[in-house]
């Protein structure tokens, strides 16, 4: 049997769809495989003898079994292995490509994606914050800058492994997935560069404001224009204090843990004090 | 205002919010940025939302979502974050510091509760295993539906937990704050910025040239903040 050159409309939807579900029972036994079959039920019940028949049920279970792959470069997986089955590519030729699929799409994935694309689209909406923009209009602008890069991700991972099948391997070379990261960090840098001591000032615009009211009923030189003045931009070397010290300190302490301790400490100082 | 009164919806955003994190459809719903603004906007005060979000934005950027690791659910934390820094617009010394706090500490029991909730989806695969073997249509879709359902219910238990002991302690921690706006928002933000930048560097040090970008972007930003 060979599979159609082109996946049904409808079987393209009901893919696409679970596709965005592939990670709904994700576990540490097989991770994303059950997630792959869920996906490619709809392509599977093409085999012959359709849905409930012996090759039906052959390939579900063969394809439930663990897989590791970034969740948006799964659809390479999901329309590759649909392909394979349909075209009756034998079962141990199938498990074979299936164990040598996932290296590939989660390095791909993770740089492409999760250390690129998402922090692309971050510092972009904080740039956006920085310059002004609104709660909507930073929110929106986030939500479809990224998901403008996710759905076309999946929607081409879908298309090339349904239309290369078994020699989808080329297809992980092409030039965006290969030098895309490269172009993205350059991206990241830059605009992580604009977004962040921009952000940095809007955020303390309400504490500067607040010194600026002080200032003006009081004599205390803590409240004095010299200071207002020194609130940004003491706070931007400190930050890269701060970030050196955690660049040092090389992954052995999240940003995040340190704010929660330093956070406990000052709220039971300001509170108890 | 009490966040009790909002309860519900915000349970709502929780389960939503708390579902993008991993299971559906991973569309980033539920970054800080956007679940912040949600929960300000339940609360009425968006841009309040917006602020708490953008503190929770610089200080997620060092925890990707990768693949087996276990990472911080960022999602309910933004919505607790966003909805107690809007309810609390009379206080400004501490709302942030305090909003902060209690997303930070939701992030670190959200984490845990997505481990659990792994867990038990392998309780749940091993017990289903001689029917999957079997290519059970029934049993692939089972699994992937209760997966996707317990999750929802855990973002929902999530928030409404985190709102029960957050909002309370916040009305407390408010009412004897003692230090003022400008040195505890610079804190806050200074831990965040630093974690950002630290983010920043360890993703792209590897490229060519990133640093160059780098500090072109911060020479641009620095200019575009003394014109303003």
């Amino acid at each position: 049997m060979t599979a159609p050159a082109a996946m049904p409309l409808r079987i393209q939807l009901a893919v696409f769809t679970r596709l965005l579900a592939i990670q709904g029972s994700w576990n540490y036994e097989t991770l994303v495989g059950n997630g792959i079959a869920f996906a490619m039920e709809p392509a599977l019940r093409l085999l012959p003898e359709g849905r409930g028949g012996r090759p039906y049920r052959e390939a579900l279970a063969r394809q439930s079994r663990y897989f590791n792959a970034h969740p948006y470069l799964a659809a390479v997986a999901v329309g590759a292995l649909a392909r394979a089955e349909l075209d009756g590519v034998p079962a141990a030729q199938i498990e074979r490509f299936r164990t040598a699929l996932p290296g590939p799409l989660g390095s791909v994935g993770d740089r492409l994606v999760w250390a690129g694309w998402l922090p692309v689209s971050s510092f972009l909406a904080l740039l956006a914050f920085g310059l002004g923009a609104g709660p909507w209009a930073t929110v929106l602008l986030f939500l479809v800058l990224y998901n403008a890069g996710h759905i076309a991700l999946r929607g081409w991972g879908l298309w090339v492994g349904w239309s290369r099948g078994m020699r989808v391997a080329p297809a992980l070379g092409t030039p965006i997935l290969r030098q895309g990261p490269q172009y993205i960090a350059r991206a990241v840098s830059l605009f992580g560069g604009m977004a962040i001591p921009l952000a940095v000032a809007r955020l303390l615009r309400p504490g500067r404001e607040r010194l600026l009211q002080l200032s003006r009923t009081s004599s205390d030189p803590m409240f004095s224009g010299t200071v207002r003045d020194l609130v940004v931009p003491v706070a931007l070397v400190a930050a890269v204090v701060v970030a050196i010290v955690l660049v040092r300190l090389h992954g052995r302490v999240a940003g995040w843990r340190i704010a929660l301790g330093a956070l406990v400490v000052l709220a039971l100082f300001s509170v108890v004090a | 205002m009490s966040l009790l009164s909002a309860l519900v919806p915000l349970a709502l955003l929780g389960a939503i919010i708390g579902l993008d994190v991993v299971s559906f459809p991973q569309a980033m719903w539920s970054r800080p940025i956007v679940g912040a603004t949600l929960g300000g906007a339940l609360v009425g005060r968006p841009d309040a939302g917006l602020v708490a979000g953008i503190v929770l934005e610089l200080l997620a950027m060092d925890t990707l979502p990768v693949g087996a690791s276990r990472y911080p659910d960022w999602g309910i934390a933004g919505v607790i974050g966003g909805a107690i820094h809007a309810a609390h617009p009379s206080h400004p010394s501490g709302a942030l510091a305090v909003s902060i706090l209690a997303a930070l500490a939701t992030a670190w029991a959200g984490g845990w509760s997505m481990y659990a909730l792994r867990r038990m989806n392998g309780a749940w695969h091993t017990a289903s295993m001689p029917d999957l073997d079997a290519g059970s249509r029934d049993a692939v879709m089972g699994l992937q539906l209760r997966g996707l359902g317990a999750d929802l219910v855990r973002g929902a238990l999530v928030t409404v937990l985190a709102l029960a002991v957050f909002d309370t302690l916040a009305t407390v921690a408010l009412d004897r704050w003692s230090l003022g706006p400008t040195m505890t928002n610079t804190g806050i933000v200074v831990i965040a910025a630093g974690t950002a930048s630290a983010a920043a560097w360890t993703l792209t040090h590897a490229t060519a040239r990133t640093r160059w970008y780098a500090f072109s972007g911060v020479a641009l930003g620095v200019a575009i903040m003394v014109l303003q």
